[in-house]
C-alpha cells in the first residue's frame, strides 16, 4: 500500500504527562476497579444491616478513638500529598525527594492506628456476620494503605537513586500521591459506615 | 535527566527497507526460551491466549459429550454421580471463565491495537502476566478434575452447598481460586483495552470514527472493571467463609445465603454482556466487508452497545425470580430485563438494513453470522419469556433454561466468534481458511447445534430438570434425549472440522494478502501477519472506513524514533497527538509475577498466612517488573 506522509510527530514530547499519559489512565481505570470493590462491600454492609434484628449485633457499636484519629491523620496527610504532587510537577528533585520521605512515614503512622481499629470493634471476624464485613472492609482498606505504603518506599529509593532525575519518575510521583488521594477519599464513607451508621 | 543518545534514528532517516529492518530490530521478540517467556507483543499473547481458550473448549466439549452420553439413555451408568456433578460443574465454570470471556479479550488483545492503528497494546507487560495467571487458573481447574477433586456445586456454586457446612474439601475452594485467577486476568486485560482506546489511537481516529468492535471492546472493558470486583468479593468471601470462619453466608450468625445469590448475580448477569457485546461488535464490523457498505446506522449501534451495558447491571435478580423476593422488585427486574431486548432489537434492524441495503456475499464469516441472527433472536426471545415471572416460575432449574442460555451464549458469542477467527485467521496467520471445510463446518454446527438445543425447550417444558444425571424410564424423556444425544454428535463434528480446517490451513492455506476481503478498517492496512512493530508508520485517520475512502493509499504520520519503541498517544476525543510515547519492552518479571501471584493464591486455599507471606516474593517481582532499566524507552 502507498504511504503519503500527512503528519509530522518528530517535534513531539518524548514523554505524554499529566492526563494525557497512559500511567495516569491506567491508575484511573485500577481506582475504578477499587471503588467498585470498595462500593460492593459498603452494600453487603447496609444489605447485612438491613437483615439484622438489632445492629450491630450484639455488641456496642465501634470505639470512636483509633478511627477518628486515622481520619484526621489521613485527611490531614492530603495537605503535603498535594506539596508533593505539586513538587514533582515543577521537577523540583531536592522538594520531591523530602516529601516522599515524609509521606511514607505519613503512610506508616495510620497503620499504627489502624492495629488499635481492629479491636475497637469488640467483635472478631468469625463471630457474626457484623463482624466479617466489618473486619473485611477494614481489612480490604488496610491493604489500600500497604500497597500505596510500599509503592511510596520503592519510589522514594527510586527518587534517591540515579534514576530518578526523569520525567516518568515524576510522573510516577504524581501518580502515587493520585492513588494516596483515592486511598483518603474511599476512606471517609467507610468511616461513616463502620462508626457512625451503627450510632444512627 | 536521562542522557539522550547520540545515535537517535528517526524513521523520516531511512528508506522502506531499512525502517523495516530497523524497527524489526527494535521491537522484535528476541529468540529462544526465554525469550519467548518475555515477549511482550499484543499479538503473540493474543494468540497464546486463543489457542489456550479454544483447548478449553474441546475439552469443556468433550464433558458436554460426556454428559450427553450418560444421559442419552434413562438409569444409564457409564458416570456416577459425583463424578457427574464434576462434570457438569466443570463444564460451565470452563465455558464461562476459561473459554467465552478469554477468548473475548484475546480477540480484543490482538485486534484493538491494530484496528486503533498503534503498535502495541497498553502496558504491555501486564498483558503478559494476565495470560500466565490466565494460564494458571485454567491449569489448577484441569488438575483438580484429574485428580477427582473438581468443584461440584455447579458453575454458580450457590451456598450453602458451596459453603463450609456441605462443600467438605477443597472442591469449591478451587471453583473460588480459580475465579480469582481468570477474574484477575480478566481486569488486567480490561484496563489495559480502556486505556488503548483512550490514549493510542491513531491521530484523527475521534471518537465517532472508532470501529465498532473496538467500541463494542470498550464497553466490554468498562463492564468487566465495575462486575468484576463483585465476583471477586463474592469468591474471596466464600473462601474466608470456609476457611477463617466468617459468617456472610451463614443464617445461623447474621448472614445470608441469599447474599449469595445477589453478589454472584451482580457480576453474572453483565459477565453474559461481557461475552456477548464483543461478539456484536464482530458482527457489526464482519458485516460490512461482505456487503461492502458502511454499517447502517453507526450511532445507534454505538448507543445500544452503551445502552446494553448499562442496563445489563439492572437484571440480576432475573436470575433469583424463585427465591421469594418483593413483588415489586420482581416486577421492576422483569421490566428492565424487557427493556434490554430494544437495544439489541436495534443493532438487530441496523444489521438487516445494512445487508438489505448492500450486495451480501455469502462466504464462511458472513453464514456464521446469518446463523448467528437467526439463533440469536429464537434465544432472545425465549429470554423475553424467561423474564416474565409467572412463566420463569415454571422452567426454572430445567432444561428450557439450559437451551434458553446455550441459545445465547452458542448462538450469540460463538458463531460470531467463529465468524470472527474465519475473517480475522488470515490477518493472524497470513493464510486463507478453507471456504470448503469452512461451509461443512457451519451447517454441521448450524444444524447440529438447533437439533440439540431445541428439544432441550421442549424437554424443559415437560417438566425435565436441569443437573440430574440420570431419569426412571416411566418418565417421558427417554426419546428427546437419545435424539438430542445423537445430534450433539453432529455438533461436535462440525467442531471437529472448524478445528481441522483451523490447523491444517495454518500450515497449508492459499497465502492471503494485506487485504483479502477488501476490508475498510485499519487492521487490514499492514501485512498479514503483522510485523512485531504492526505499522512501518502510524496511520493517520480522516474517517470511518478509511481503508474504502482512499483505495491503495495510507495517509500517515512521520517522525517517530526506530531506536526504542515508540508510538502515538493521542487525546481522548479528537484523537489530537499528544507525544511520543514509548511502550515497554519485553520483560521476564510479569512471568515471575504471575508464578509468585499464583502460589499465593494456590496456598491461600490452605491457610490465611499466605496472604501475608505470599505477598512478599509478588512485591519483590514487582519492583523487579517496575524498576528502571536505563533502556531508551526510559528517555523522556
Amino acid at each position: 500500500m502507498k504511504e503519503r506522509v500527512a503528519l509530522d510527530v518528530s517535534h513531539l514530547p518524548l514523554h505524554a504527562t499529566g492526563t494525557a499519559s497512559p500511567t495516569w489512565w491506567g491508575t484511573c481505570a485500577f481506582m475504578l476497579i477499587e471503588a467498585s470493590g470498595f462500593s460492593l462491600a459498603i452494600a453487603v454492609y447496609f444489605y447485612l444491616m438491613s437483615l439484622a434484628p438489632i445492629w450491630p449485633i450484639d455488641v456496642p457499636p465501634p470505639d470512636l478513638r483509633a478511627g477518628t484519629v486515622l481520619t484526621a491523620l489521613l485527611v490531614a496527610s492530603v495537605v503535603p500529598n498535594m506539596l508533593v504532587s505539586r513538587w514533582a510537577r515543577q521537577r523540583n528533585m531536592w522538594r520531591v525527594r523530602v516529601g516522599l520521605v515524609v509521606m511514607s512515614v505519613t503512610g506508616i503512622v495510620p497503620l499504627v492506628f489502624r492495629a488499635y481499629e481492629f479491636p475497637a470493634l469488640h467483635v472478631l471476624w468469625d463471630d457474626n456476620a457484623y463482624g466479617s464485613i466489618t473486619w473485611t472492609i477494614l481489612g480490604l482498606h488496610t491493604t489500600h494503605i500497604l500497597t500505596d505504603l510500599v509503592d511510596t518506599l520503592v519510589l522514594t529509593c527510586l527518587m534517591f537513586s540515579r534514576h530518578g532525575d526523569n520525567a516518568r519518575r515524576y510522573g510516577d510521583v504524581e501518580d502515587n500521591c493520585l492513588y494516596w488521594n483515592f486511598v483518603v477519599i474511599t476512606w471517609l464513607p467507610i468511616y461513616a459506615c463502620l462508626y457512625w451508621v451503627p450510632r444512627l | 535527566m536521562v542522557e539522550q543518545r547520540l545515535s537517535v534514528i528517526a524513521d523520516t532517516d531511512l528508506d522502506r527497507a531499512g525502517l523495516e529492518r530497523e524497527l524489526e530490530k527494535t521491537w522484535g521478540a528476541q529468540p529462544g526460551f526465554w525469550g519467548m517467556i518475555a515477549t511482550v507483543d499484543h499479538k503473540v499473547i493474543a494468540r497464546r491466549y486463543i489457542v489456550t481458550a479454544f483447548v478449553f473448549l474441546i475439552l469443556g466439549g468433550l464433558l458436554a459429550l460426556a454428559m450427553r452420553l450418560q444421559l442419552a439413555q434413562p438409569e444409564a451408568r457409564f458416570i456416577n454421580p459425583d463424578r457427574y456433578n464434576q462434570i457438569f460443574t466443570m463444564h460451565g465454570s470452563n465455558m464461562m471463565f476459561l473459554f467465552a470471556v478469554p477468548v473475548m479479550e484475546a480477540m480484543a488483545v490482538y485486534l484493538v491495537p491494530l484496528m486503533v492503528g498503534t503498535r502495541n497494546i497498553a502496558f504491555p507487560r501486564l498483558n503478559a502476566f494476565s495470560y500466565w495467571v490466565f494460564l494458571a487458573g485454567g491449569i489448577l481447574l484441569w488438575l483438580a478434575f484429574l485428580l477427582d477433586a473438581a468443584p461440584d456445586v455447579g458453575w454458580f456454586a450457590y451456598v450453602p452447598l458451596a459453603g463450609p457446612e456441605y462443600g467438605a474439601g477443597k472442591r469449591a475452594d478451587i471453583w473460588a481460586q480459580m475465579i480469582t485467577f481468570t477474574e484477575l486476568s480478566a481486569l488486567a486485560i480490561a484496563v489495559e483495552i480502556v486505556v488503548t482506546v483512550f490514549t493510542q489511537r491513531a491521530p484523527g481516529m475521534s471518537l465517532d470514527r472508532i470501529p465498532l468492535l473496538v467500541w463494542a471492546m470498550l464497553v466490554m472493558a468498562f463492564l468487566v472493571i465495575m462486575a468484576m470486583p463483585a465476583i471477586m468479593f463474592a469468591s474471596s468471601t466464600l473462601i474466608m467463609d470456609r476457611l477463617v470462619g466468617t459468617q456472610f453466608y451463614n443464617p445461623a450468625e447474621g448472614g445470608d445465603a441469599l447474599l449469595w445469590q445477589h453478589v454472584f448475580w451482580f457480576f453474572g448477569h453483565p459477565e453474559v454482556y461481557i461475552i456477548f457485546l464483543p461478539a456484536v461488535g464482530m458482527v457489526s464490523t464482519i458485516l460490512p466487508t461482505f456487503v461492502q457498505r458502511p454499517v447502517f446506522g453507526y450511532l445507534p449501534l454505538v448507543m445500544a452497545l452503551i445502552a446494553t451495558g448499562i442496563l445489563s447491571f439492572g437484571l440480576w435478580v432475573h436470575h433469583m425470580f424463585v427465591v421469594g423476593l418483593p413483588r415489586l422488585g420482581e416486577s421492576f427486574f422483569t421490566a428492565s430485563s424487557m427493556a434490554i431486548a430494544v437495544p439489541a432489537g436495534i443493532q438487530i434492524f441496523c444489521w438487516l438494513a445494512t445487508l438489505w441495503a448492500g450486495r451480501p456475499v455469502f462466504k464462511v464469516p458472513m453464514l456464521f453470522i446469518i446463523g448467528f441472527i437467526i439463533t440469536f433472536v429464537i434465544g432472545g426471545l425465549t429470554g423475553v419469556m424467561v423474564a416474565s415471572v409467572p412463566f420463569d416460575t415454571q422452567v426454572h432449574d430445567t432444561y428450557f433454561v439450559v437451551a434458553h442460555f446455550h441459545y445465547v451464549l452458542i448462538g450469540g458469542a460463538v458463531y460470531p466468534l467463529l465468524a470472527a477467527i474465519y475473517y480475522w485467521f488470515p490477518k493472524m496467520t497470513g493464510r486463507m481458511m478453507s471456504e470448503i471445510l469452512g461451509r461443512w463446518a457451519f451447517w454441521l454446527i448450524f444444524i447440529g447445534f438447533h437439533l440439540t438445543f431445541f428439544p432441550m425447550h421442549i424437554l424443559g417444558l415437560q417438566g425435565m430438570p436441569r443437573r440430574i444425571y440420570t431419569y426412571q424410564p416411566e418418565l417421558p424423556w427417554g426419546g428427546l434425549n437419545l435424539f438430542v444425544s445423537l445430534s450433539s454428535v453432529m455438533l461436535a463434528a462440525g467442531f471437529l472440522v472448524f478445528f481441522i480446517d483451523a490447523v491444517r490451513s495454518c500450515v497449508h492455506g492459499p497465502k492471503a494478502g494485506e487485504n483479502p476481503w477488501n476490508a475498510p478498517t485499519l487492521e487490514w492496512a499492514t501485512s498479514s501477519p503483522p510485523p512485531s512493530y504492526n505499522f512501518r508508520s502510524i496511520p493517520v485517520v480522516e474517517d470511518r472506513n478509511p481503508l474504502w475512502s482512499r483505495p491503495g493509499e495510507l495517509t500517515v504520520a512521520a517522525g517517530l524514533r526506530t531506536d526504542r519503541r515508540e508510538l502515538l498517544v493521542t487525546s481522548v476525543v479528537e484523537a489530537l497527538p499528544h507525544a511520543r510515547e514509548s511502550s515497554a519492552p519485553q520483560s521476564v518479571w510479569p512471568f515471575w509475577a504471575a508464578i509468585a501471584t499464583s502460589i499465593m493464591l494456590i496456598w491461600s486455599m490452605f491457610s490465611a498466612w499466605a496472604v501475608v507471606w505470599g505477598s512478599m516474593p509478588i512485591a519483590i517481582a514487582l519492583i523487579g517488573w517496575f524498576w528502571p532499566k536505563g533502556a531508551p524507552e526510559e528517555e523522556s
